[in-house]
């Protein structure tokens, strides 16, 4: 049995960011990856003969500039994109192209536009104020020590005086209730509603009437505090390489194509890790990438766990919605009134509020979503390795689109797939015709290509119920587990997906404190 | 005694303590409390009849009704004994369990017997009987939990005040008394859908949706929505002689409760006048003045309480240039969302449910039709598109059974809450879209009875449009707003208004608008009452909360 | 999907198999409910049945008493991780007394876990737990069946009742060890028998089949219509008595289970109960081992104790304080007046200071003599050991009583 002083189960982006900050620290680390490349989630894939696109996460919205100072990644080969825009795409023609305090498209009133800066401005706000709460451990409610104290107390501060006494109420009012209301309240235009509305119901079991929206909608807002939506140059999969060479620059030691088939656990502390191969590997911290099922339920094993902890795991929702389309096309696709340039933007089909909750609809009861939302992008455009020369690459997010499917996915991704082509079909005429090959990846592929269970992009619904001090459950939601020795570092913890770093930033900053006491 | 004046004259020269706008039963509850503090006390009530959707009316020659709220539980007792309302003929029966029939013509029957609730609850699945043990300790918790805070104001937590203060360390004391998981279990209640809830207790589909019901009873949320755990609370903290989570019947229809509140209220020297409907609330400078009516009429009064809900408060009887930009925003924002119909029936006899064994006790309690939650949730997707829901969700009673006051002998009276009806049907609603929603209601129920529509002697079916013009409930919802996070405690009706104050000096609110919200609980009424005596500086006649330790 | 199977809603407590006996014999119709069966209080005269058990032979129906089976490749995996003890030295046909704790290291529930064969158990326990036994089940292969309904369960009780199993046609009963299972026939009809009980004294359990129910029952009331021994039936209340007597603890009387507690606090700990003795850490883990861990390394807060009251003043409900109009340290949970030991004995939750119970303790007794109430205070001492125990129960084989 080999031995080293951490093992990273897990190479996603959160693990190669909390690796690298502990090495940096001056720990041994080492992260052991199933799949042959790092990156999880934000790596490249080739999907068809010539063509390649990025996995799951296409659009980088939040990656944490801390993160990318603390780890030196802008030295490491980063450089972020330009700004993106999102553009909400319209059957004749009257598309909305959304900045991130402008608003501008045929037929949008004056109110409307001038509602949607202050809406803006608002909702940045409230995501500033909750921004202690990020950056750190979730405090406990009960029994907190002296950080989760500041914490609280930043939060107090930020939310009181940060905001001020109005902008407070209607924070504590808004915060927990739907975007749908809130949307309405502010505008009067189908299209910039439905266009909103996608940001706070996509990747997550909840339509735009679902309470909570706000809440799902500030988290995704939360991003553009620091800067705007973009694809970095040279593609998603230079976040992965930036974040792989600051750590083995620190000294991490990365080894993929070893799946972790156990977590051993002996008289209640993490002992190291067994792999599939048989192989064991001692360690002093064992810190799990993985999501919080099956890093509990498969890697530790219930019999370690207390049994209501286990069953509190095992009620955790992570039934992802949201499936990942790739289509090699030979010819770019013609958009009624888009330019070029504006066809490498985010393009969105979400012509209103009722369009997306009809497509919720759907995922209620197993169904996938007869005319689903889809938020688009060539990324062709801006990388041209991509696809061979002429042709290029279109990377879909589809939802909605059930983990379970009641009459099951196997013969029905085509079904699926081919509502999504007649979809893009309205918009794009001739559409159809200029796809060369197409791959889908349901919730229950990612599932089982990228092990999240659930295939969800936060490894988990970001519900009020399953967020903050109760995330991925309470009794484990400040990164340490009930298993002495054992973390969680992944988008399973606070504050959930996308790739922020921020997880496995806070997940190191808490193994660091515990390390001093 | 009501009396209606037609001295107007006599009016004139007389100037109230307080008239309260509305006689509903927080209204009334709340005049009572001042009354009993001595003061000069109207109430005006537009209707010709008090009670406002506490009320029982006639629905058929020699039938009675409640036209509104239909059952009863939630009723503070500290209010029902601080009133003395069982000396003014207030009888309340314990309700005897409730069934849902299933559609394969089984049901589930939650019978009053906990031996046989048990058994029950085993015959359709034995794990979800126990699990029932671990469901009703944990509601349990949060009902101590919330109803310590029901009979209180609630703090302002954006205020330094002293008061406020202490009224918010109140709050986290409450919350310091739970353990350090039981904290974050009751935040996951608050927050988390009824259906999700559930089912992390229980398995069997019937026992889902039955007990799912409670959570979209006036509620524009389906079962699947975030915050409708928390609603259930409204239908299960209530009880009937400590019987938690059980229901009851006011003896002689809800009109019972509201009569003997008034009757408390006309014994501490009050006054009621009924059709007299006001118009506007009159503010000079900076304070009320008094009211005037649709008469013309005006009525003097150094307070004003409302009992309408928010919107009818600040958008239809108050001049806009009183309310400030932000406040007149907030009133149009604040949701009321009218999503249930009522269809009262009167019957010739007794109907039969051939599900149900012989003899079963099952039909003295709720009824309810819908046996999974899917069934539940597409009710709501239907009433989010604007149309009443084509398998709707119905809590049927017969109280006629045991309350012998109500219909002749030997007939019956039933009483159909149904969810979802929305407040505006794709093209406006008609007559013949009425109906068409009392059809779907009706076929309902007959699908479990078969000679249900024989009886049928009269129906009156009950859209929210009717519901509003009649009850004065914006809407027809009866919790006046929605029980949702955004307005509830120092939310509701909205943040910096919780306490009972109105915008202007001297105006209050003390309707189900307020906290606590809806249900026939008399806790708003009596905590406003609480307020108002407090700035008039004379001494509290609102009860203080039971306890419970 | 079928509709089920109804049940008479008539039927408000349920019959056990040998209601048909019980009801016979029981003069009072003294019913009252236990996990739903209608359960005589007693059946005769109190003192007659508590003799019975101390003196003679008693017979009490337990077939309300909760029954799991257990079976499957991880059934011992799952009960080791489920209870607090130390179960691996558990063998064939043997059975062990458990309890189990929730994640908080608070009891839920006490029992006994019976190893019937390879990979197949019978855990009894005092109420309701098939919920939290598949809460706990997450991850294993193992089959978990509610079987209260499907096994006829009768105790068999008292110095004489070997003697009388005997009589009644049970073989090599005598050499049977205390905490050992037999299998038998007994008049044609399959019998398990345990040598377990609730009483400490020599006594005997007896699961069978409900439809051999009514047989069990005859042949044994026989040994008496014989005139052999007396055999009687005992009802609720003796068992409370000789249960305290011998110090054993009753869930939900003597303290809260963690399921039904609503108030944070209002459960207790096994160390809490003075059942330290069935926590083993180092058995690997199980539900509620890290917050013991944590509980053990801090001085006691509280015990539950066998407390033994001077005078004769029954001591119900009484608060407990230090001296006599003193501080108050804790209130009786459930007591008896014990006729063997002419003294009140009860089970009391008593606050301990620095991890050491106070050194005095005093009750304080409301007691009524023709309606008028009186008070009175009467020093209380605490008992280790069980207030009351014979070698009887213990000696195999038992002497011919």
């Amino acid at each position: 049995m080999t031995s080293c002083r951490v093992i990273v189960v897990g190479a996603g982006h959160n693990g190669l960011v909390c690796a690298s900050y502990l090495a940096r620290a001056g720990l041994q680390v080492q992260v052991l990856e199933a799949l042959d490349n790092p990156g999880g989630a934000a790596s490249t894939i080739g999907f068809a003969d010539g063509y390649k696109v990025s996995g799951l996460a296409h659009i980088l919205h939040s990656l944490s500039p801390k993160v990318c100072e603390d780890l030196d990644l802008y030295n490491a080969g980063l450089t972020m994109g330009l700004s993106l825009q999102t553009i909400s795409l319209d059957q004749k023609g009257d598309h909305l192209q959304l900045g991130e305090n402008t608003v501008s498209g045929e037929g949008l009133t004056e109110k409307d536009i001038a509602a949607y800066a202050d809406f803006k401005r608002d909702f940045r706000g409230y995501a500033r104020a909750l921004e202690p709460l990020m950056m750190n451990k979730p405090p406990r409610l009960k029994d907190m020590d002296f950080p989760d104290k500041v914490t609280l107390a930043k939060l107090g501060w930020k939310l009181r005086f940060g905001l001020g006494k109005s902008a407070m109420r209607e924070f504590l009012r808004v915060g927990g209730i739907n975007i749908h209301d809130v949307l309405n309240e502010c505008f009067d235009d189908d299209r910039l509603k439905g266009a909103i509305a996608v940001d706070a119901v996509m990747g997550h079991h909840m339509g735009p009437r679902t309470p909570s929206t706000v809440l799902t909608y500030l988290h995704r807002l939360r991003g553009e505090i620091h800067g705007p939506q973009n694809i970095p140059q040279g593609g998603m999969n230079q976040v992965v390489n930036a974040l792989v060479k600051s750590a083995t620059d620190a000294g991490v030691s990365i080894r993929t194509g070893c799946r972790v088939s156990r977590i051993l656990v002996s008289d209640g502390k993490a002992q190291g890790v067994e792999l599939e191969s048989d192989e064991q590997i001692a360690a002093d911290i064992v810190i799990s990438n993985a999501d919080a099922k099956t890093t509990f339920l498969g890697l530790v094993g219930t019999q370690e766990l207390d049994a209501m902890f286990a069953h509190r795991i095992h009620t955790t929702r992570t039934a992802g919605d949201v499936a990942k389309i790739h289509i090699a096309l030979n010819s770019l696709p013609v958009i009624k009134g888009l330019s070029i340039e504006q066809l490498g933007q985010r393009l969105l089909i979400a012509p209103g509020m009722r369009y997306v909750e009809h497509a919720f609809n759907h995922a209620k009861y197993g169904e996938y979503s007869e005319n689903p939302v889809l938020e688009i992008t060539i990324p062709s455009l801006s990388d041209s390795g991509l696809a061979p020369p002429g042709h290029h690459v279109m990377s879909v997010c589809a939802t909605f689109a059930p983990y379970v499917l009641k009459k099951g996915w196997d013969g029905n991704r085509s079904q699926f797939l081919a509502r999504v082509v007649a979809v893009v079909g309205q918009y794009a005429s001739g559409f159809e015709n200029q796809i060369v090959a197409s791959q889908v990846l349901t919730p229950a592929d990612i599932e089982t290509e990228y092990n999240i269970a659930g295939g969800h992009w936060h490894h988990g619904e970001l519900a009020i119920d399953q967020s903050f001090m109760m995330r991925p459950v309470h009794g484990t939601a400040q990164y340490d587990t009930p298993v002495d020795g054992l973390f969680l570092c992944g988008a399973a913890a606070h504050p959930g997906g996308g790739v922020t770093g921020i997880p496995g930033h806070n997940a190191a900053q808490r193994i660091l404190a515990m390390n001093e006491e | 005694m009501i009396q209606t004046f037609d001295c107007c004259t006599f009016c004139y020269m007389r100037e109230y303590d307080a008239v309260v706008i509305g006689a509903g039963h927080n209204g009334l509850t709340n005049a009572a409390f001042l009354a009993k503090a001595g003061l000069d006390v109207l109430v005006l009530e537009k209707n010709e009849y008090i009670g406002g959707a506490t009320a029982s009316l006639e629905l058929h020659e020699d039938w009675k009704y409640s036209n509104c709220s239909y059952v009863c539980s939630l009723f503070r007792p500290e209010i029902y004994q601080a009133l003395n309302l069982g000396r003014h003929g207030l009888v309340v029966v314990p309700l005897q369990g409730s069934t849902t029939f299933k559609q394969n013509g089984d049901y589930y029957g939650n019978y009053h017997q906990l031996t046989v609730r048990r058994r029950e609850v085993a015959r359709h699945s034995k794990r979800d009987a126990d699990a029932s043990i671990r469901f009703d300790a944990d509601l349990m918790k949060w009902c101590r939990l919330i109803r310590s805070f029901l009979l209180r104001t609630p703090p302002d937590p954006t205020s330094f005040k002293p008061r406020d203060v202490m009224e918010f360390a109140y709050l986290l004391k409450s919350f310091h008394k739970l353990s350090e998981s039981q904290i974050y279990e009751f935040i996951r209640f608050f927050t988390m859908s009824i259906a999700e809830y559930l089912e992390e207790y229980f398995e069997s589909d019937v026992i889902l949706a039955h007990f799912s019901g409670g959570s979209i009873i006036g509620t524009g949320l389906g079962v699947y929505s975030p915050g409708t755990a928390y609603v259930l609370l409204h239908h299960a903290m209530g009880d009937v002689d400590g019987n938690v989570g059980s229901w009851g019947f006011a003896r002689g229809g809800m009109g019972s409760v509201s009569k003997a509140i008034a009757s408390s209220f006309e014994a501490f020297g009050g006054e009621i006048r009924t059709e007299a409907e006001v118009t506007q609330i009159r503010v000079e400078g900076r304070s009320t003045r008094g009211v005037v009516l649709a008469s013309g009429e005006e009525i003097n009064a150094s307070i004003v309480v409302s009992n309408l809900d928010a919107k009818r408060t600040f958008l239809n009887i108050m001049d806009r240039k009183d309310l400030s930009d932000d406040l007149y925003k907030r009133a149009q924002n604040f949701k009321i969302r009218g999503s249930s119909g009522k269809v009262n029936i009167a019957l010739d006899g007794m109907p039969r449910f051939p599900a149900l064994p012989d003899g079963s006790p099952l039909t003295l309690g709720h009824m309810h039709f819908t046996d999974t939650l899917e069934r539940l949730e597409r009710a709501y997707d239907d009433w989010k598109d604007d149309r009443w829901s084509r398998d709707p969700y119905v809590d049927t009673v017969i109280p006629t059974q045991y309350d012998p006051s109500m219909s002749p002998a030997g007939k019956h009276m039933m009483s159909v809450f149904v969810q979802y009806c929305p407040v505006e049907v794709e093209g406006g609603w008609t007559d013949d879209k009425r109906d068409g929603f009392g059809r779907a209601v009706i076929d309902q129920i007959a699908d479990y009875s078969p000679n249900f529509k024989d009886l049928i002697l009269h129906a009156e079916v009950r859209t929210p449009r009717e519901l509003e013009s009649e009850v004065g409930l914006t809407e027809g919802n009866i919790f006046q707003g929605e029980l949702t996070l955004d307005q509830l405690m120092f939310n509701r009706p909205f943040p910096g208004y919780a306490q009972y104050r109105g915008p202007v000096k001297n105006m209050y609110m003390c309707g189900s608008s307020t906290h606590p919200g809806g249900g026939v609980m008399g806790a708003p009424g009596a905590n406003a009452a609480r307020e108002i005596l407090r700035d008039l500086g004379k001494p509290n006649t609102a009860p203080e909360d039971f306890g419970d330790d | 999907m079928e509709r089920l199977e109804a049940h008479d809603f008539n039927e408000v407590l349920q019959h056990s198999p040998f209601h048909a006996r019980a009801d016979n014999l029981c003069k009072l119709k003294n019913w009252t409910s236990w996990n739903g069966y209608q359960t005589a209080r007693f059946y005769d005269t109190l003192a007659s049945e508590y003799f019975a058990i101390r003196s003679s032979c008693s017979v009490m129906d337990m077939t309300p008493m909760e029954k799991y089976r257990i079976s499957g490749p991880d059934a011992e995996r799952f009960l080791a991780r489920l209870v607090t003890r130390d179960i691996s030295k558990l063998r064939v046909n043997r059975v062990t007394y458990v309890l189990w704790c929730n994640d908080d290291g608070k009891v839920l529930d006490d029992g006994t876990i019976f190893y019937l064969k390879d990979g197949e158990y019978r855990l009894c326990s005092q109420h309701h737990q098939l919920d939290w036994l598949l809460i706990s089940s997450l991850g294993m292969d193992v089959t978990i069946v509610e079987e209260t309904r499907e096994v006829a369960a009768l105790t068999v009780q008292g110095p004489t009742s070997c003697s009388v199993l005997t009589e009644a046609g049970v073989v090599g009963l005598d050499q049977l060890k205390p905490f050992r299972i037999m299998h038998t026939n007994l008049n044609g009809f399959d019998l398990m028998i345990s040598r377990t009980g609730y009483t400490g004294d020599l006594g005997y359990e007896l699961w069978t089949d409900p439809d051999n129910a009514l047989e069990l029952w005859d042949s044994i009331f026989d040994v008496k219509a014989r005139g052999l021994y007396d055999v009687r039936p005992i009802g609720l209340d003796a068992l409370e008595m000789v249960r305290i007597e011998a110090g054993f603890i009753m869930p939900a009387d003597d303290f809260n289970t963690a399921e039904t507690t609503v108030r944070a606090d209002h459960d207790r700990s096994p160390f809490e109960l003075g059942m330290g003795w069935v926590v083993s850490f180092d058995k690997g883990h199980f539900t509620g081992r890290r917050a013991l861990l944590k509980e053990q390394g801090r001085p006691i807060r509280r015990r539950l104790v066998k407390l033994m009251i001077e005078g004769n003043k029954p001591p119900k409900d009484s608060f407990l304080y230090d001296r006599q109009d003193g501080r108050r340290i804790g209130t009786i949970k459930t007591n008896i007046w014990s006729p063997i030991l002419k003294a009140n004995l009860a089970m009391a939750d008593i606050d301990y200071q620095n991890g050491s119970p106070p050194s005095e303790i005093w009750a304080e007794i409301y007691y009524q003599k023709e309606l008028e109430w009186r008070a009175t205070w009467a020093k209380c001492s605490i008992s280790e050991k069980p207030f009351w125990s014979h070698p009887r129960r213990s000696a195999t084989p038992p002497l011919p009583y």
